[in-house]
């Protein structure tokens, strides 16, 4: 079988317009805004017109999308979980770090 | 095309009502979406789940679905001669066509299947996968193959699940966790939309020797005794092959030893750092001289190494 060779770019932190996000993100204008009414994410300065967000947001509107699909949710109820989802994934984070301190202990597994 | 059991996907009998279908899929979303389980087989489950629903909570798929009959799931099953005026053109062959694309083609009234002329600009399927690759492999980059099986139209319109082979490169930079994404390599855009996109969930495999957190490796450095106490230069194991590490004289159990820029490379900026932890260890065994020299260092040190605690204690009484 052949294959295609193709390169990716890392979610990280590389501001996306606002056009493009909404474009990747696959909602509407008027649901971003809601979703950050909610609290549930944040354009990198608020104040600038027109927004950017960073690239891994895209994963929180992504995430927001699914569950919303999947659960027929409200977008508040949405950015609940998603907030949620925020704080297990920091406390995962921080739990890993201090196993990563911690002579001989293996790592939890976040996959 | 193969037969799916849908009823029997979300457990509820044929006969039950919108709002049963509705609550038995809720129940088995619950346990199973992606975004929330932790069953690792959670994601394949949530998708059969999501598929029965797809097609059962809609009337007018949930009809064309018991037009089907009854049949063994897995088993080859002909569709209803009038199916191919539905779903494609007349030419079109249900052979290899899955039959959830097949009722994925009646969204809201509207044939997916329908081109030229009217047909809504649609955005491709974004697709997700997760790599699993080595320490060694995030801190030099790597390449990895991936099968994926894309949605995309046949000539006849019918909506079929195409192989695509992908050797992705996964630039340096990769941590646990960290998403990658690969720009219109997901499903076919209709009516001039955009291609969808790849997401590459990328996660480490544990390694014999690091541990990892975001950037930066931690390596358990055990030093003898003497080592700790006498100081000196040791060597150690990084990524980029072993080099030596001052340790100071009196050198503590934990205490953390950081060598600048020895962890991995970060997409942007300066990489992490290698972090050794001090461990004191002792040999398993001791020859006699060794255990003179003990012996002698018991009798000549003054040092309490619970001095503080038995000093907390005393006080609390």
């Amino acid at each position: 079988m052949s294959f295609e060779r193709v390169e990716g770019i890392w979610l990280t932190n590389d501001p996306i317009p606002l056009v493009e996000f909404l474009e990747l993100s696959g909602i509407s204008e008027t649901e971003l805004r809601e979703l950050i009414d909610y609290g549930a994410l944040l354009p990198i300065d608020p104040s600038a017109d027109p927004w950017q967000f960073h690239a891994a947001c895209l994963l929180t509107v992504r995430t927001a999308r699914r569950l919303r699909e999947s659960f027929d949710l409200e977008l508040d109820g949405v950015a609940v979980i998603i907030t949620l989802l925020d704080r297990i994934r920091d406390l995962e984070r921080q739990l890993n770090g201090l196993l990563a301190l911690s002579p001989g202990r293996s790592q939890i597994d976040a996959g | 095309m193969k037969y799916k059991d849908y009823y029997a996907v979300l457990d509820v009998p044929r006969d039950a009502t919108a709002a049963d279908i509705k609550k038995a899929y809720r129940k088995l979303a619950h346990k199973y979406h992606p975004d929330v389980s932790k069953d690792p087989e959670g994601e394949e489950k949530f998708k059969k789940v999501g598929e029965a629903y797809e097609t059962l909570k809609n009337p007018d798929k949930r009809a064309a679905y018991d037009r089907l009959g009854t049949h063994v799931p897995g088993d080859d099953f002909e569709p209803p001669p009038d199916w191919k005026g539905q779903f494609g053109d007349s030419h079109a062959s249900f052979e290899d066509v899955d039959l959830s694309d097949l009722f994925a083609s009646i969204a809201g009234g509207r044939r997916r299947s329908e081109r030229g002329r009217g047909v809504p600009r649609q955005s491709g399927e974004d697709y997700e996968s997760t790599v699993r690759i080595t320490l060694e492999q995030a801190f030099g980059g790597t390449e990895v193959e991936l099968n994926l099986s894309v949605l995309e139209s046949d000539e006849s319109g019918l909506l079929r699940r195409v192989p695509r082979a992908l050797k992705v490169r996964i630039p340096r930079g990769a941590t646990e966790g960290q998403r990658l994404r690969i720009a219109g390599k997901g499903g076919k855009g209709h009516g001039g939309g955009r291609d969808g996109d790849l997401y590459l969930d990328v996660h480490l495999e544990p390694h014999p020797l690091f541990r990892v957190d975001g950037h930066d490796l931690f390596l358990d450095l055990p030093l003898a005794p003497w080592e700790a106490v006498l100081g000196g230069s040791v060597e150690i194991p990084t990524l980029r092959g072993s080099v030596r590490l001052k340790v100071l004289p009196m050198t503590q159990a934990g205490q953390r030893l950081r060598l600048s820029g020895r962890g991995l490379p970060k997409p942007v900026g300066d990489p992490g750092d290698l972090i050794a932890i001090v461990q004191i260890v002792l040999p398993t065994e001791l020859t006699d001289g060794e255990r003179q020299l003990f012996t002698r260092l018991a009798e000549e040190s003054k040092f309490d190494p619970r001095a503080r605690i038995m000093s907390e204690v005393r006080d609390e009484l």
